[in-house]
């Protein structure tokens, strides 16, 4: 199958970045290197070109209704211009994808999905559409997407535009120029800094990266890979689909409980994770340290005294800690604070411990 | 760019032989491709190693790669100041970045391996896919 592209492509090739098949994308793993790219980041600010993301628009007059069935939380606890995160269920409690919910108004909701699932989830949502009063368009293919992230990218962002950054809080959004481009502003982000995701029409994206980069220079920014969104996003403890997420996986499980309202009057899974709350769960969700030398990768085997008690969902050398560190789903009677287990690496034990997550959180939050 | 003293082989590792002891090590595209290194397992002196099979692992942030011994032998040295700083790997594969020093029992396996022209060329080729 020949890869997508976004329209950004020739600016990733041209710089020479090391490219990678990402869910059917062709996309941009690392520039210069994970770790200096991690360190901008965190110190500076970095340019994402996140624009293989899916876009779903909702319009009608039950937009809200129809989108509080889909999701475990509540769009009726946002305001107008408000965004919410949350996970999305089968009936069983399994997880179908992760979102973030834009909120127009109740007539008219935006939903940014995982790249990979869009075709899922946008064929998932027509299918439990049924008997609702609105209606909803793909519309990833108009859509592109940078996230800027880091502590300087207000500062960096606010040179191109009018509209005033500060005024837009965590997790909002509006509408504004960025270098005379028309674009969806919003403070978001995926990698545990501040920062801000804005979504546009693909023809000016080109050009849009290369204003962002020019503004930044002084600041040091620097384009960043598809390798250090996801340490950034690891050591922040942000969940990501196929990892912590899944089928298989319930919200409860992941840690996400506090996206799950099991007040609302009805959602998919809701039957499902109210059983799994009252019954307690089997299995949670744990930072782990390794203790002994080596790391632990996805899907690697956890065992303690001999015995499976779960697996690695992410895991990885940790730029900012400089150890090596991991996200384990493993039975809830050992999911405690300091708890010793064996991380199976190439069937060889080798120690590591429970410690609290995040792994890194940004001063000031 | 590929120094000429080197023998190499189709998963990017390198030996040299200096009479019948063989260093190894990863190739300057090995570790462009695997990005910033940050873990090294090699095994402890003493060790035995076969020709054409894996004796440790170089892992990068994101990928995890076996290290094939040129050689079959004992390891009679090792390189510990990679285990500390495994970018050691990044910057010098050739020099600072060895990994271990192997007497040979057996060389044979070196016979099917790249000269420093033929690796070039067949990175060349590599690079057309």
């Amino acid at each position: 199958m020949e890869l997508k592209r976004t329209p950004i492509y020739a600016e990733h090739a041209a710089a020479k970045a090391k490219l990678i098949d990402f869910g059917g994308w062709e996309m941009p793993v690392q520039y210069a290197g994970v770790i200096e790219e991690h360190q901008t980041v965190r110190t500076k600010a970095g340019l994402f070109d996140v624009s293989h993301m899916g876009e779903i628009d909702v319009r009608g007059p039950q937009a809200l209704e129809l989108v509080n069935h889909w999701i475990t939380n509540d769009v009726n606890r946002i305001a107008d211009g408000q965004i919410l995160y949350s996970p999305m269920c089968y009936p069983n409690g399994g997880i179908v994808d992760d979102l973030l919910v834009y909120r127009y108004s109740p007539e008219h909701i935006y939903l940014v999905v995982n790249a990979s699932n869009t075709d899922k989830d946008f064929a998932w949502m027509q299918e439990q559409a049924q008997g609702f009063n609105a209606e909803l368009h793909n519309v990833s293919p108009e859509t592109a997407q940078l996230a800027l992230q880091g502590p300087l990218a207000e500062k960096i962002l606010q040179k191109l535009t009018n509209v005033d950054l500060s005024a837009i809080k965590y997790y909002w959004f509006r509408h504004g120029q960025i270098a005379g481009v028309e674009c969806l502003i919003s403070r978001t982000g995926y990698t545990g800094e501040d920062g801000f995701e804005f979504y546009f029409a693909p023809e000016k994206a080109a050009e849009l990266w290369r204003k962002v980069l020019e503004a930044g220079k002084p600041e040091g920014i620097q384009p960043i890979g598809l390798g250090a969104r996801d340490t950034l996003r690891f050591e922040a403890r942000l969940p990501l689909y196929g990892n912590e997420l899944g089928p298989e996986i319930s919200p409860l499980e992941a840690g996400l409980g506090i996206f799950v309202k099991l007040n609302k009057p009805e959602f998919n899974g809701k039957e499902a994770l109210a059983k799994q709350k009252e019954a307690g769960l089997s299995r949670k969700l744990v930072g782990l340290e390794m203790i002994e030398r080596g790391i632990a990768r996805s899907h690697y085997p956890i065992q303690k005294d001999g015995q499976d008690i779960g697996f690695v969902t992410s895991g990885s050398y940790s730029p900012t800690l400089n150890k090596n560190i991991a996200l384990g789903l493993i039975q809830s009677d050992l999911a405690v604070l300091g708890e010793e287990m064996d991380i199976m690496i190439r069937n060889k034990p080798v120690k590591a411990k429970v410690i609290p997550t995040p792994f890194y959180k940004r001063a000031g939050v | 760019m590929n120094p000429k003293d080197l023998k190499y082989s189709k998963d990017h590792d390198w030996a040299r032989v200096e009479g019948n002891v063989v260093t190894l090590g990863i190739t300057d595209h090995a570790q462009e491709s695997l990005g910033d290194v940050v873990f090294v397992e090699i095994p402890a002196v003493g060790a035995t190693v076969t020709a054409g099979q894996s004796y440790g692992t170089v892992e990068s942030v994101k990928a995890v790669s076996d290290i094939v011994a040129a050689v079959s032998g004992k390891v009679i040295a090792v390189n510990e100041a990679i285990i500390d700083a495994p970018d050691t790997l990044n910057q010098d594969p050739y020099g600072a970045g060895w990994l271990v020093r192997v007497e040979a029992t057996d060389q044979s396996a070196m016979d099917a391996m790249m000269n420093a022209e033929e690796y070039d060329a067949y990175l060349a080729a590599e690079g057309d896919h």
